[in-house]
């Protein structure tokens, strides 16, 4: 997805949001509450692995804007799909720690040798955070929903394998199959973030077909349910959200203590990024995630004396890139940005720029040497994929300009880059002022190129609309955005670098792919899908990686550590270089006991 | 007297705060777009007179930076006291290519290359704030007095028509000043902004403040003005003048404009600073020029950011300029006043 904070875009989500599910190991102590005792001999509970916690007390954090629904089926954004994380559960779950799939809903789960067909036993007596059971029929329903055109879940894409929808059959209350049309590489890993609805509650507004409106913000909290491991108490929006403990949840940690711990869950919504850490450090939010190098700076300052601390996970799987327009804008009535697409579609123009690019400035001005400088898109933090023979070009002002030249530019006296017809190369990138790190890098490629005699424009436009230039209107010229992957799988990535792909910022939904190298770049992220095999699916995304540093489809620029913060007597936490970095087992997350706490 | 004093005092620092900033590319020792990448957020460099060794010396001097970093990270800035750097004054520097602000080719002080000055310290890219502090006092400044003239203008004609000739006019001409004084200004220049195409440059995007913040303003000027001539015209040289036959145009350009002077002026003295803020408010909001191009108001925008507010003092240098020159044209303004009060009576 896209990330700016806000939106996230299609894709990547499909593996992505997984990570924003709660599974993993679970722990709660105090065999008192509830009916744990009894429930246990008839419900198939997971035992989860992990400290044993004290239950209790409420946390609070903080999202950067509302939630535009609380409907998994249609959740696009990212504070929608922070508080989804809490809420909902899937079949089977990627661990954000281990990056490994281990088992959820779905007890086990047996893959028959063509790998076509899935057999998944599900949990028995567990129920949805209203008390109401779960069963075969509710996970038929939810894949039901999913792949249902006209829903337009974003989830519908990574339900596809080789262009046909995969099928779901029930074979019992407690055991359902999937048949798929071929071999998926992605395998069980593509169950992840497929929330499970509750039947009982959705199935007479889907049959009427307004499956797409349930569960806004407007619905009152008694009529959402879900699997998660906290249940929505209270919605006020523009101010916070409040999440209560579910009662029935799943897990349970060694002790048979039900999980979770905490009572409570706060999101409150606080606009601007500025005023996240100014809560974080007052003490009025108890973590932090997303922190800039920046402020990270600011915050390690007080770190000791206002209890709480910070983490530097390093590179994560997010990164920041510059791309040109290279759509085929013969619909549209753009003659301006038609002409410099000449420019844009010369593949030296873009290496020249990429070459003239001083990411290690970058790195030290943007984030204060909190990033690694990147040449195609995986990053470091993907140990299993990383292409690390990708060459890794310091900046070359000499190289670039040489470039240039063999493409037909020529620097007039005054210095001015010119093109073969004699007009001066000028175009304006866009960036959103939300996101100061990606203003502060746009500022750094507009220095950077005027030493190559170009004249480069920033244009600062509010995020909605930028991605509405980006996707939908084409008007525009260069853009610098950040893109993050869920998963280190390549699976999510196919949106991007398939011509067809809706992530495809460059040249979103390209009908046919318009070079060579998007012809390969479709043939190789098509055929990897297919390749169960690790080491061949590792040379074909290899050759990926080497085309996207060849050609520049984008620029890849730099990818950021993952900074975040917590307060100190918070226990079980174990921050992540995947989203959702820090509440991803909130299950487990507890407070530990302190006579000065006053919680 | 004391009003004289102080009309005078007030006045003559102002010209010369002016004359500074327009002559930015003499006081300026560097392009205010030039990057210095190695030293983010350096703070301001120290004039020094007294060397390590304790000697004095006549000609100011100034030390080289040392950065230390710790882990691969800039941690802070110290002095290199092995190497004095003289100012050199009344330095003569070849203009260099890709300048993007066309400077002087004299610049009143500079230290031998490759040292630099940083007075006011630098921001995030390494840029010197001092040599942005002037040049985007051009901006701040002369948008405030210009878009203060525009506004005044158009109110002394709106006001003038209306007070005089009155009657229907009178009743038309108000009930749109009412109207522009509940227009909500922001709003405007974001719709305006939208119209427009996506990429603005420095000298029309400025052109584009002047118009907005002139065209909204008038309303304001043009009622104080029309009370003035309601009341003028009623003079007995007026309607002396009138019995001669002078044209209505004679009589409001010789006898009644000439009477509204003073309040023109005093209005002026209050509104110049008010349209500085609002220059600096919509370059704050992200709606006035765009970067590189530096004025008060993205300077002052940096502060927005936490980390920037908490920790590099120097970036309030174009907030504390603007309080001494609202201050003084405050008291520009009360002195005119002052002077007007005596005129009259």
């Amino acid at each position: 997805m896209l990330s700016d904070g806000v939106l996230t875009r299609v894709i990547a989500q499909r593996v992505a949001w997984a990570l924003l599910l709660a599974t993993l190991s679970p722990a709660l102590s105090l065999g008192a509450r509830e009916s744990a005792s009894q429930a246990a001999s008839t419900e198939e509970v997971l035992i989860a692995p992990g400290e044993i916690g004290t239950p209790g007390g409420r946390l609070v954090t903080s999202l950067r804007a509302d939630p535009k629904t609380l409907n998994p089926a249609t959740a696009v954004d990212l504070p929608s799909k922070q508080v989804l994380g809490l809420l909902s559960a899937d079949l089977i779950h990627i661990n954000s720690f281990t990056q490994g799939t281990e088992s959820a809903l779905a007890k086990s789960w047996k893959i028959s040798p063509d790998g076509k067909h899935y057999t998944l036993e599900l949990r028995r007596g567990i129920l949805f955070s209203d008390g109401h059971p779960f069963d075969a029929d509710d996970v038929v329903f939810s894949f039901q929903v999913y792949l249902d055109e006209k829903v337009h879940s974003p989830q519908r894409d990574l339900l596809e394998v080789g262009g046909k929808p995969i099928q779901v059959r029930k074979l019992g209350p407690y055991q359902v199959a999937f048949d798929l049309p071929q071999p998926y590489a992605a395998a069980e890993r593509m169950f992840d973030s497929v929330s499970i609805l509750p039947r009982h509650l959705l199935e007479e507004t889907y049959k009427t077909g307004k499956i797409s409106q349930a569960w806004n913000p407007a619905t009152k909290a008694a009529e959402i349910a879900g699997l998660g491991p906290f249940r929505l108490k209270q919605y006020s929006p523009g101010q916070q959200i409040v999440l209560e403990r579910n009662p029935h949840y799943w897990k349970m940690d060694s002790r048979k203590n039900r999980l979770p711990y905490l009572d409570e869950i706060v999101f409150l919504i606080v606009p601007t990024q500025d005023a996240e850490v100014i809560r974080f450090q007052a003490g009025e939010t108890d973590v932090l995630d997303n922190i800039s190098a920046e402020d990270y700076q600011v915050l390690e300052r007080s770190q000791g004396e206002r209890g709480y601390r910070l983490n530097d996970l390093g590179p994560g799987f997010e990164y920041d890139f510059l791309f040109f327009n290279l759509n085929d804008l013969n619909s549209k009535q753009l003659p301006e940005i038609s002409r410099k697409q000449e420019w844009f579609r010369r593949d030296e123009f873009r290496q020249a720029i990429s070459d003239a690019i001083d990411r290690d400035a970058i790195v030290r001005l943007v984030y204060q040497g909190r990033a690694t400088p990147i040449w195609d898109q995986v990053t470091p933090a993907n140990k299993l994929w990383v292409n690390t023979a990708i060459p890794r070009q310091p900046q070359s002002l000499e190289k670039a300009a040489a470039l240039l030249k063999s493409a037909g530019f020529n620097r007039r006296a005054d210095g001015t880059l010119v093109d073969a017809h004699g007009m001066p190369v000028e175009f304006s990138i866009l960036t959103n002022p939300s996101n100061a790190q990606r203003t502060k890098i746009a500022t750094i490629l507009q220095d950077d190129l005027t030493h190559l005699g170009m004249q480069v424009h920033l244009v600062p436009l509010e995020f909605q609309s930028l991605i509405a230039r980006v996707f939908d209107s084409f008007n525009f010229e260069a853009s610098i955005l950040g893109l993050v992957s869920g998963d280190a799988d390549p699976n999510p990535e196919i949106n991007v670098w398939t011509s067809s792909g809706g992530t495809h910022v460059w040249a979103p939904n390209e009908v046919h792919p318009l070079t060579p190298w998007q012809s390969e770049l479709d043939r190789l992220m098509q055929l990897q899908t297919t390749i169960l095999d690790y080491k061949k699916r590792k040379q074909i995304y290899d050759r990926v990686q080497e085309l996207v540093a060849q050609y520049n489809p984008v620029i890849c620029l730099v990818s950021p550590n993952i900074l975040v913060g917590a307060k100190d007597s918070l226990s079980g936490i174990k921050p992540v270089t995947m989203r959702n970095h820090i509440l991803w087992n909130a299950e487990q997350v507890f407070w530990r006991p302190t006579p000065a706490r006053k919680k | 007297m004391i009003a004289n004093k102080k009309l005078w005092w007030s006045a003559g620092a102002l010209i010369s705060i002016h004359i500074v900033v327009l002559s930015a590319g003499f006081f300026a020792p560097y392009d205010p777009t030039e990057q210095n990448r190695d030293f983010s957020f350096a703070p301001p460099m120290h004039l020094h007179f007294v060397d390590a060794a304790g000697k004095f010396h006549l000609r100011p001097f100034v030390y080289q930076y040392l950065t230390h970093s710790g882990d691969g990270r800039l941690q802070g800035y110290e002095e290199d006291r092995s190497r004095m750097w003289p100012l050199r004054f009344f330095v003569r520097e070849e203009r260099r290519a890709h300048e993007r602000t066309p400077g002087w080719a004299w610049h009143l002080f500079a230290v031998d290359s490759p040292g630099r000055i940083f007075l006011l310290g630098t921001d995030d890219y390494g840029r010197d704030q001092l040599s942005r502090f002037l040049y985007g006092g051009q901006i701040s400044l002369f948008a405030g007095l210009l878009a203060a003239a525009l506004s005044l203008g158009l109110g002394m004609v709106m006001g003038g028509v209306a007070g005089y000739f009155g009657s229907w006019l009178d009743s038309v001409l108000m009930r749109g000043t009412e109207i522009f004084m509940a227009l909500p200004w922001i709003y405007l220049l974001f719709a305006v902004r939208a119209f427009l195409p996506l990429h603005v440059g420095a000298r029309q995007s400025f052109f584009l403040l002047l118009g907005v913040i002139g065209v909204t303003g008038w309303a304001r000027p043009a009622r104080l003005i029309r009370g003035v001539v309601l009341s003028a015209k009623q003079r007995d040289y007026i309607q002396a003048a009138r019995g001669f036959g002078a044209s209505s145009v004679y009589i409001l350009w010789r006898h009644i404009l000439p009477e509204t002077s003073a309040v023109a002026l005093t209005q002026a003295g209050l509104l110049v600073p008010q349209y500085i803020l609002a220059e600096v408010t919509l370059s704050f909001l992200g709606l006035g020029v765009a970067e590189p191009v530096p004025s008060w108001g993205n300077m002052l925008a940096e502060l927005q950011k936490y980390y920037v507010l908490e920790s590099y003092w120097w970036m309030f240098a174009a907030g504390l300029a603007l309080v001494l020159i609202f201050l003084l044209y405050h008291r520009l303004a009360d002195a005119l006043q002052l002077r007007l009060a005596s005129a009259t009576s």
